[in-house]
């Protein structure tokens, strides 16, 4: 065990973690943002720097501070680090260079994407990005192509960050797309026009943390914040069955993964909870689910709008007593 | 009891001398005030011909704004709808087709638009919620009618004709976003 010291907060975590799961584990609004990073991937992370931290006291050893601001995803803990993330300038003024450079070619097409309201770039940009743009150039685009049937890519709203080409290559068999070219032309694409079809390739849409990949089968259907996330299960012989069906009334309009706060899929039964294409694609029929109940939703999401759970309920809802 | 406005007159009897009591100078002071209201500025207006003019900031019917190549703005995102403290809004979105550019401005358009302008209380948050500028509040009144079904307006009598634009730049005094 190794203690660490992250904006004032000491906690002892095992040896090998990254400052960004070490800050995940004392929770709170301590944690970097990550757009990269995903902890069911393999590989991931160091791409997009939105997770940067300072690192004021390197161990107890050599307390010496790192020169530069560390990717906290890839960065291990070492005893006696002292690591200052929202209490350093520095970093909050990286992060929003960080955030600047990722929307550089971002259409900000938010009002017609899907991914709106549930979006990891639209949470970075509203916390640490600014109002205003200074990028005057044009932008770089792309026509939206489709991945298979079911998968719509958009790549005008892609940041790079290599999720979905981990999933390919983690969770199916083979993996027919990457990304070709370099600097700002690079791309996700598929090897000469081949659809991507695979048992579990639906994740990327998960996994994406922006619009990129998107659902077809939902495309336009509605937007995220009209529709009620409701955790349910199936018994589904490819994978867990464990899925939020977001509801309109009596009917399901798109099945996703259970993510949860730092939008990544849940675990359950000691594995990540990724949802087979079965499930997410095809089963939208009410019968087929067990609805569990409603999701616990942060209450300043735009999810929670209109809807009744909330992750910190008022006092008086807590304890009906102090209504009286 | 201390009267908290401070503001209360006691009514005093007092005796009225013999010039207050033949009242006719108090009367010729009224009947000038009177007389000089006549040489004035009316504060009324004569209804059926004359037309008041409204506030620029006039909240009435709604109009869905085409841009300057006649494209509808509106994406059907969705935020006047959940904006709408009274409900309603409601809308359907489809994708734009190939050929079709020339009717949407984006690629996802509203294929239904629906306001209850039963429901409307006229708040105009729709039109401050809008990233589109596609909806906007008009100094045009809402029409009366015996039909309830009849205020559920659709993309008919909300999208605005091409032929006869609605000018809207009064309001739009805040200007475009994201400037500095």
């Amino acid at each position: 065990m190794v203690k660490v010291t992250i904006d004032g907060v000491e906690i002892e975590v095992e040896e090998g973690t990254t400052i960004l799961n070490a800050a995940r584990q004392a929770g709170g609004d301590i944690v970097p943002p990550a757009m990269c990073y995903y902890t069911g991937l393999e590989g991931s992370g160091g791409k997009c720097r939105s997770c940067l931290v300072e690192v004021a006291a390197g161990s107890e050893r050599d307390p010496r501070p790192m020169p530069k601001l560390m990717a906290s995803c890839r960065t291990e803990v070492q005893h006696g680090m002292v690591v200052k993330n929202k209490t350093s300038e520095r970093v909050i003024d990286a992060r929003e260079g960080v955030t600047e450079f990722l929307l550089i070619n971002h259409p900000l097409d938010c009002p017609i994407c899907d991914q709106a309201g549930e979006c990891d770039l639209q949470d970075l940009s509203f916390k640490h990005g600014v109002e205003w743009s200074r990028f005057e150039e044009e932008k770089r685009t792309f026509a939206p192509r489709d991945i298979g049937d079911k998968i719509k890519l958009h790549m005008n709203r892609c940041i790079m960050c290599y999720r979905c080409v981990f999933v390919a290559q983690q969770l199916t068999n083979k993996r027919v797309h990457g990304v070709l070219n370099r600097g700002d032309r690079s791309e996700i694409s598929t090897y000469i026009e081949q659809a991507l079809d695979s048992d579990f390739i639906g994740n990327v849409i998960d996994v994406c943390p922006v619009g990129a990949l998107t659902d077809k089968t939902f495309r336009f259907k509605s937007r995220v914040w009209f529709l009620k996330p409701m955790n349910a299960h199936r018994d589904c012989p490819t994978c867990q069955g464990i899925a939020t069906v977001w509801m309109f009334g009596n009917e399901i309009y798109r099945v996703t993964g259970r993510k949860d706060k730092y939008s990544e899929i849940e675990r359950h039964n000691g594995k990540t909870a990724w949802i087979c294409d079965t499930c997410r694609f095809e089963t939208k029929d009410v019968a087929k689910w067990v609805i569990e109940g409603p999701r616990i939703i942060n209450r300043y999401s735009v999810i929670s709008t209109n809807h009744y759970t909330n992750e910190n309920p008022l006092d008086a809802k807590k304890d009906p007593k102090k209504l009286q | 009891m201390e009267s908290l406005s401070n503001r209360k007159k006691v009514v005093s009897n007092k005796k009225m001398t013999f010039i207050e009591s033949l009242y006719i100078p108090v009367i010729a002071a009224g009947m000038g005030l009177t007389f000089k209201h006549m040489f004035q500025k009316a504060a009324t207006y004569r209804s059926p011909e004359q037309k008041r003019e409204f506030s620029p900031y006039y909240r009435g019917m709604h109009v869905l704004k085409r841009d300057e190549e006649g494209r509808e703005n509106c994406t059907a995102c969705g935020l006047c709808a959940v904006a709408c403290p009274a409900e309603a809004i409601t809308m359907v979105a489809s994708e734009r087709k190939p050929g079709e550019e020339h009717l949407y401005r984006e690629e996802k358009y509203a294929s239904i638009y629906e306001i209850n302008m039963l429901r409307c209380i006229f708040c105009g948050l729709c039109e401050e919620a809008c990233p589109k500028e596609a909806i906007f509040l008009t100094d045009r009144l809402v029409p009366s009618n015996f039909e309830r079904q009849s205020f559920v307006y659709g993309k008919d009598k909300l999208v605005e004709d091409m032929n006869n634009r609605i000018d809207i730049t009064k309001r739009q005094h805040t200007g475009k976003r994201g400037k500095r």
